[in-house]
């Protein structure tokens, strides 16, 4: 009797203790969508916790104004589309001759992929490969340096290989080749692996902000996170944002800021719950060790 | 005689053997080799041609000569960063700031773990964790939003509240020990739950009927936390602490530069963003390699010893 009183309160404290993580969590986001939903005044006088003051949609109405927004807006999406695309084929490509375990120079070529998980040129030697590529300024210049992540190759590698062999044993004797076992046996058995690791390219394509700092000046060519980055860091100031007038100017920049981080999350938001169910199962997969 | 005409045949036969085996096997399995060839050009042009550009470090690089005929300087590059302040002070706040993330980053995602798997309710469990992963896909970009959004000193949140309870708003982006905490609670935040993870499904393998054995002797669910699930998770923690320290010369760049400011240079510039000032934003092509080939030689001493040491423990390493 007395331990069960004791393990109900155990429980409480647990859940308590639970709840306040998940707000933590979440305080962020609701604070940012309430400014970004809130009027004018109501920031100013600092009345905006977490849920909207004085409802409004201004601000969105000015970002969606904004053709220079929704053109990086969509300009991301094609990028992680075409990006992801080409990704998966080259891991694939890669990784499934790896999984042979007959393969001449497999070693080899596996050593060539470790290397580089321990040692990379850096920042200038990539830049400068990137310049003398001619790929400055160029959509290529956010697709072909990430095109194949060592980690999610060695995942991939290590999955086809844990395939049963007797399935292509008995394709290969009837005189198929490896093109055909390759799309027709090995990659519909391999499918939900496959939407993982095109998950992880999409996510890291859509997030990563370094490389357009680096080669993008261009601004037809902003991803959303450059994009964004100059909305909130630059404007840091609500002068500098006056004067740059893509802002109205009845419209106090924090609202507007926070309506710029809203349009580039959302779209994280829409697919997440299905993200986080791919993601939970890729992060055991890549857990087996290879 | 004979015997060695014998052996001499019987050489010449083995290699044409060889030869006709050799080409049965490419016959076989030239596809295999096709595929190979578009992800080997690209580990090549993308991974080892800049392996090479590292060399620049050890020379006076000049834009028009090209990384081959530029001149060797005699390791003048290293003579210049090892004088320079700035290099030490990115040195020391990368190591800093790595440390704090692991003695506030590691226990964090251990403790959330065990927490979640004490847990009755399924449902309630199962919401929590769906929040609790989120922040781990948000890029620092909004994330470095979120948290000027929330820490300003003039209109954020924390400060408004804080004021309310009748204090002085407390400079969190702006003065240098506030900095240092927003920025080490920003890591727990983003990684906490989604590095629970991994210890969940530790816990998930724990056999049950030692709970069972433990209750049926009377120990209370702390004792048996204590004595059963740290215990039985302890070679995981182990392993990923090893893994966590390995990685501790080396600092991403979105995070530090999202987060860093102007007004806390002194303890938010670290490797990757003074490689960036230095090389891309003053031109010193040269210094700037020397830097980040420092770093990645010393971030490659700590990798492979990690490695190493998790693998005697009788795991494997990152691969």
């Amino acid at each position: 009797m007395d331990s069960g009183i004791k393990s109900r309160i155990f429980d409480m404290i647990l859940n308590v203790i639970v709840f306040f993580s998940v707000l933590v969590c979440l305080i962020p986001m609701l604070y940012v969508a309430s400014v970004s939903l809130s009027s004018n005044s109501a920031i100013l006088s600092r009345r905006v916790y977490i849920w909207p003051v004085e409802l409004t949609f201004d601000s969105y109405r000015v970002v969606f104004a904004d053709k220079t927004m929704i053109r990086s807006l969509l300009f991301t999406v094609v990028l992680t589309l075409v990006f992801t695309a080409m990704s998966m084929m080259m891991t694939i490509l890669m990784a499934y001759p790896l999984s042979k375990k007959g393969l001449k120079g497999r070693n080899f070529f596996l050593l060539m992929v470790v290397i580089t998980m321990y040692f990379s040129g850096g920042m200038i030697p990539d830049y400068i490969l990137i310049k003398n590529l001619g790929l400055l300024n160029k959509v290529g210049a956010l697709i072909f340096p990430g095109l194949i992540s060592a980690f999610n190759m060695i995942v991939l590698k290590t999955f086809f290989s844990n395939l049963p062999e007797s399935l292509e044993e008995s394709a290969l004797i009837d005189g198929a080749n490896y093109l055909t076992i390759l799309v027709r046996i090995v990659l519909p058995l391999s499918l939900p692996v496959l939407a993982t690791l095109s998950l992880f390219y999409a996510v890291g394509r859509w997030n990563y902000f370094m490389d357009s700092l680096l080669y993008i000046t261009d601004s037809k060519l902003y991803p959303i996170q450059l994009k964004l980055y100059q909305i909130v860091y630059n404007n840091m100031q609500p002068e500098i944002s006056a004067i740059e007038g893509s802002i109205a100017s009845n419209l106090l920049p924090e609202s507007l800021k926070a309506a710029s981080v809203m349009f580039c999350t959302i779209p994280i938001l829409l697919v997440y719950p299905w993200l986080q169910k791919h993601f939970v199962q890729g992060i055991m997969i890549g857990s087996i060790k290879g | 005689m004979s015997s060695v005409n014998t052996g001499l045949s019987s050489k010449k036969s083995s290699t044409n053997e060889k030869l006709r085996k050799f080409l049965t096997y490419m016959r076989r399995n030239y596809l295999l080799y096709l595929f190979l060839v578009l992800p080997v050009a690209y580990f090549f042009i993308f991974k080892y041609v800049p392996m090479y550009g590292v060399t620049i470090a050890f020379k006076d690089y000049n834009m028009f000569l090209g990384i081959w005929k530029s001149p060797w300087n005699n390791f003048a590059t290293f003579k210049e960063i090892f004088s320079m302040k700035e290099f030490f002070r990115a040195v020391k706040n990368t190591f800093f700031l790595n440390t704090l993330d692991l003695v506030a980053g590691f226990p964090a995602p251990i403790i959330l773990a065990i927490i979640l798997s004490e847990l009755r309710n399924q449902t309630y469990k199962r919401i929590s964790q769906t929040i609790l992963y989120l922040p781990h896909f948000l890029s620092w970009i909004v994330i470095g939003s979120l948290t000027i959004q929330l820490f300003s000193a003039q209109s954020g949140l924390v400060n408004t509240l804080i004021e309310k309870l009748g204090f002085e708003p407390i400079p969190f982006l702006t003065e240098k020990t506030p900095w240092i905490i927003t920025y080490t609670l920003s890591g727990v935040w983003q990684s906490a739950g989604w590095n629970a993870i991994i210890y969940l499904a530790a816990i998930a393998g724990i056999n049950p009927e030692l709970y069972e054995a433990a209750t049926v002797d009377g120990a209370g669910r702390l004792r048996r936390i204590w004595h059963i699930t740290l215990p039985c998770i302890k070679t995981t923690i182990i392993i990923l602490l090893i893994l966590n320290v390995g990685r501790i010369a080396q600092i991403g760049f979105d995070r530090p530069y999202a987060m860093g400011n102007y007004l806390v240079t002194d303890v938010s510039d670290v490797i990757s963003t003074f490689v960036y000032r230095v090389g891309l934003r003053s031109g010193r092509f040269s210094t700037a390699t020397a830097v980040g080939f420092f770093q990645s030689v010393v971030g490659m001493v700590f990798l492979i010893t990690a490695n190493y040491i998790a693998e005697k423990l009788g795991e494997q390493g990152i691969w």
